[in-house]
C-alpha cells in the first residue's frame, strides 16, 4: 500500500460510486472522481483500519454465484413456510459453528452472507473462543449448517482473505 | 427523456413482470413478520424484501429506463449493493439487542427464584 493510496479497493469503489451516481463518463467526471477517491483513502487512514489483501478473484467470483444460488434458495424456503406449505412444523434454534476465521474483513463478509440469506441471522461472534452463534428459522440438523458454513462460505473466504 | 408510453411491448412486459416479482417477494416477507411466532423468527421474514425483492425491482428500473433512454442506467446496482452491505447492520443490532435483553430476563428470573 502506498502513500498515494492506502486503500486502492475503496479508492476504486469511491471513484466507480461517483461514475454511476453522475451516469457519465466523462474527462471532468473521471478527474472528479479521482480526486474524491483519494481524499477518501487518505481520510480512511485516520480510522487506522487493519489493512488487508484480497486474493483469488475466481474464488471470488465463485463465492458470489453461491451466495446468489442460495439467496433465491432460501427466498424461496422462507416463502414456502410464511404460506406454511409442505410441513406445518418446523423448529428454529442456534446454532453454535467454531470458525478458524480471524480476519475482521472475512468475517464481515460472512455476516453480510449469512444476514442476506433469508432464513439464517448472524447473532454474535465470540471472537476468544472463535464461536459464531447464528439463527436459523428451520433447523432440521445443526451439523449440516456447521457443514455447510465452514464449508461453502468460510473456505472460500479463507482463500480470499488469508 | 421519452414519456412511458414509448416503451416498447416487449420491454414494459419485462419490467411489469420484474416489478410484480419484487413486489410479490416483498410482500411475503411481510407477511412473515406478521405471521411467524417469536420475534427470532420474525426477523428473519423482511430480509426476502432487502433481498430479492430489492433485486427485482432495481433490475425493473433498470431495464425500463436503459430501453427509455437507450443507454445503460445501471446506478440502481447502488441500492443492491449498498443494501446488502447495509442490512446485516441493523438486523445484528436488533438481535443483539433482543438477546441481552432475554438473558436479562432470564437472570432476574434465576435471582427471583434464589430470592424466594
Amino acid at each position: 500500500m502506498t502513500r498515494l493510496l492506502p486503500f486502492p479497493i475503496v479508492s476504486f469503489c469511491l471513484l466507480a460510486l461517483w461514475l454511476l451516481l453522475n451516469q457519465a463518463v466523462t474527462v471532468g467526471h473521471i478527474l472528479l472522481g479521482c480526486l474524491l477517491a483519494l481524499a477518501g483513502g487518505w481520510l480512511l487512514t485516520v480510522l487506522e483500519l487493519p489493512s488487508t489483501r484480497l486474493r483469488r478473484p475466481g474464488v471470488m467470483l465463485r463465492l458470489l454465484g453461491l451466495v446468489a444460488i442460495d439467496i433465491v434458495r432460501s427466498n424461496l424456503a422462507v416463502g414456502r413456510i410464511v404460506f406454511g406449505f409442505g410441513r406445518q412444523e418446523w423448529t428454529s434454534g442456534f446454532v453454535n459453528i467454531p470458525l478458524d476465521m480471524r480476519n475482521p474483513y472475512g468475517l464481515g463478509a460472512l455476516a453480510c452472507i449469512i444476514t442476506s440469506t433469508p432464513g439464517t441471522l448472524w447473532v454474535k461472534f465470540d471472537a476468544q473462543k472463535g464461536s459464531l452463534m447464528i439463527h436459523v428459522l428451520d433447523l432440521v440438523d445443526e451439523g449440516e449448517w456447521i457443514r455447510m458454513i465452514k464449508g461453502r462460505y468460510e473456505r472460500h473466504l479463507l482463500e480470499i482473505f488469508e | 427523456m421519452n414519456g412511458i408510453e414509448h416503451l416498447p411491448p416487449w420491454a414494459a412486459a419485462l419490467t411489469a413482470i420484474l416489478v410484480l416479482l419484487g413486489a410479490s417477494v416483498t410482500l411475503v416477507g411481510s407477511l412473515g413478520l406478521l405471521r411467524l411466532g417469536s420475534f427470532y423468527e420474525r426477523v428473519h421474514a423482511p430480509t426476502l424484501g432487502t433481498t430479492l425483492g430489492t433485486v427485482f425491482i432495481a433490475s425493473a428500473s433498470m431495464v425500463c429506463f436503459s430501453v427509455l433512454e437507450s443507454r445503460p442506467v445501471l446506478h440502481e446496482i447502488l441500492i443492491m449493493a449498498l443494501g446488502l452491505v447495509t442490512t446485516p447492520i441493523a438486523l445484528t443490532v436488533l438481535v443483539g439487542a433482543a438477546r441481552f435483553r432475554d438473558t436479562a430476563e432470564r437472570r432476574a428470573q434465576v435471582g427471583e427464584a434464589e430470592d424466594g
